[in-house]
């Protein structure tokens, strides 16, 4: 026997230690996770009211209702822009663009680069381009602008990885029976690819709802008495609203900023709550 | 019985690689043709070209001649109708990761059949040519990935059979199977050569035995003999043929 008992003893202790390393390492990321959420909703919760979450706003109750239109406003615009442009730029990337195509690099670059932009950069584009150059003004419709261009690279890298996942032998399937190459990406690849580019999607919202910088810029920071649809008017998404709140100095506003953030923390949870539901069930439906 | 497919001095080259070199063969109605060989040795190559899937391939240049019913299958037809009427089994099974009816109606609704009493009729008709319905009819809104790898197969192969096509070329078809169902799928095979032409791709020489009527061997991208499978194996022309198949190489 090769083994002596010395080196099986040294053996059991590393792999104890490094056991207690894992374990110790997976519980501190949970533990911070989880105290930054009690932190926020222990403190906003309580805040929360009726008068906050759908009265009018005025320096009493610093109402987040049109807030809360504004975000999601600025969420489903925002993709109904951007997520068709990002999904069939990732499907001629994927599907239709050839390798080593001098085009194709220039675009991935493109691409790459916008992805690691600060987002502040892009809010100055928005104010000088949305904002002053088309004379959109700060509004909800130059934050939309701005918002689907920064959110681009985020849905067009992960739908072309989803899309690239989606295997060879399926697409050898259909073309084998006659199906065209555009029925192929639209009847076999793009349904199987679906998770992948819904989780994009949640991806692009989490950065939407936490946008500050640009949309600053952009939106502008304007609150309103009640909620409006009028994307020409100035409105300050959750995110912005906790922000100003924090700064305001009003004896109650850092506490109604928790409140948003609680807000805010609801709706991230739902939005990938749903999300995952919706996945699953297009999983459970093949 | 009559040539359904001609093949007249192909030559195809995957880049500066020639992968087959100046074949000539026929392929017969109603009859099993098994390519042979070992790996490498252009045998898909060629099974693939025939209904231009190698298309999908970049850098791949054909020259010669592959003619299905005396047209020219790369110049006179295209790949969609072509690929309509030469059906392809693939190495690995590949069900589309949808139910098994969305997987044999696929191919109808892609050229164009809407009704649902004729899509259901070209299911189970198509299910039944593959002597998978009684397994499957109860199922048919389950998910095609749930069936084992031999049913999904055969599924397939009901995939195949539902756009009605002409010829139906198979990639090693039973290569990732277990004996039983390779059993299966060979007895379907030989059923139904009646009603189509039948080409198949095999590692293994005594499915080829088994099932064939002709058989051709390559070896380096040529065809080194094709005969009928009886004359092939029971006394080959060639000495490089007896070598492969008494198993001193391959």
């Amino acid at each position: 026997m090769y083994t002596n008992i010395n080196n099986l003893k040294q053996r059991k202790v590393k792999s104890i230690l490094l056991k207690s390393f894992i374990w110790f390492c997976g519980i501190l990321t949970v533990g911070i996770l989880i105290y930054i959420l009690l932190f926020i909703l222990l403190r906003g919760i309580p805040k929360i009211n009726l008068e906050f979450l759908f009265g009018e706003y005025n320096s009493e109750t610093l109402s987040a209702f049109s807030s809360i239109v504004a975000t999601i406003q600025m969420i489903l615009l925002s993709l109904t822009v951007s997520v068709p442009i990002g999904v069939f730029c990732a499907i001629y990337l994927a599907e239709y663009a050839k390798r080593g195509n001098r085009a194709v690099k220039v675009i991935r670059l493109a691409i790459d680069t916008l992805a690691g932009i600060p987002s502040i950069v892009y809010g100055l584009f928005g104010m000088i381009f949305f904002v002053n150059i088309l004379g959109f003004r700060a509004s909800v419709l130059s934050g939309i602008c701005t918002i689907s261009i920064m959110i681009l690279p985020v849905i067009i890298s992960s739908s072309e990885e989803a899309i690239k996942s989606v295997p060879d032998t399926y697409r050898e399937g259909s073309l084998g029976l006659g199906a065209t190459r555009l029925r192929t990406v639209f009847r076999i690849v793009l349904p199987t690819a679906t998770p992948g580019i819904l989780a994009g999607i949640i991806l692009a919202i989490g950065r939407i709802v936490g946008e500050t910088a640009a949309l600053i810029f952009t939106g502008g920071t304007n609150v309103l008495k009640n909620p409006t649809f009028n994307l020409l008017s100035s409105q300050r998404t959750l995110a912005i609203h906790m922000y100003m709140l924090a700064g305001e100095g009003l004896p109650h506003s850092r506490d109604m900023a928790f409140a948003t953030g609680a807000i805010l923390i609801l709706i991230v949870f739902s939005v990938n709550y749903a999300a995952t539901k919706l996945a699953g069930r297009i999983g459970r439906l093949r | 019985m009559t040539d359904k497919i001609k093949i007249e001095n192909v030559d195809l080259y995957y880049g500066e690689f020639q992968a087959l070199k100046n074949i000539n063969m026929n392929i017969k109605e109603n009859e099993i043709t098994a390519f042979i060989g070992p790996s490498g040795c252009g045998k898909s190559t060629l099974l693939k070209s025939l209904n231009r899937m190698n298309d999908l391939i970049e850098g791949v240049k054909i020259t010669g001649r592959m003619l299905l019913d005396d047209v020219d299958i790369y110049r006179h037809m295209d790949p969609t109708i072509l690929r309509k009427r030469v059906g392809m089994v693939f190495q690995k099974p590949n069900p589309f990761p949808m139910s098994i009816y969305e997987n044999v109606a696929y191919g109808p609704k892609t050229h164009g059949v809407k009704s649902k009493d004729k899509l259901d009729e070209i299911v189970e008709e198509s299910l039944r040519l593959a002597a998978m319905w009684d397994e499957v009819k109860d199922r048919l809104k389950k998910s095609a990935l749930g069936l084992s790898g031999g049913q999904q197969q055969r599924l397939c192969i009901a995939r195949a059979f539902s756009v009605n096509p002409e010829v139906i070329l198979l990639d090693e078809p039973t290569s990732a199977l277990d004996p039983i169902s390779t059993m299966k799928i060979e007895d379907l095979l030989v059923e139904i050569k009646k009603k189509y032409t039948i080409a198949i791709v095999t590692h293994n020489m005594q499915q080829a035995t088994r099932i064939s009527d002709k058989t051709a061997f390559f070896l380096n991208g040529e065809i080194v003999e094709f005969d009928d499978t009886e004359k092939l194996f029971s006394m080959p022309k060639n000495k490089k043929t007896e070598d492969y198949i008494t198993g001193r190489f391959g």
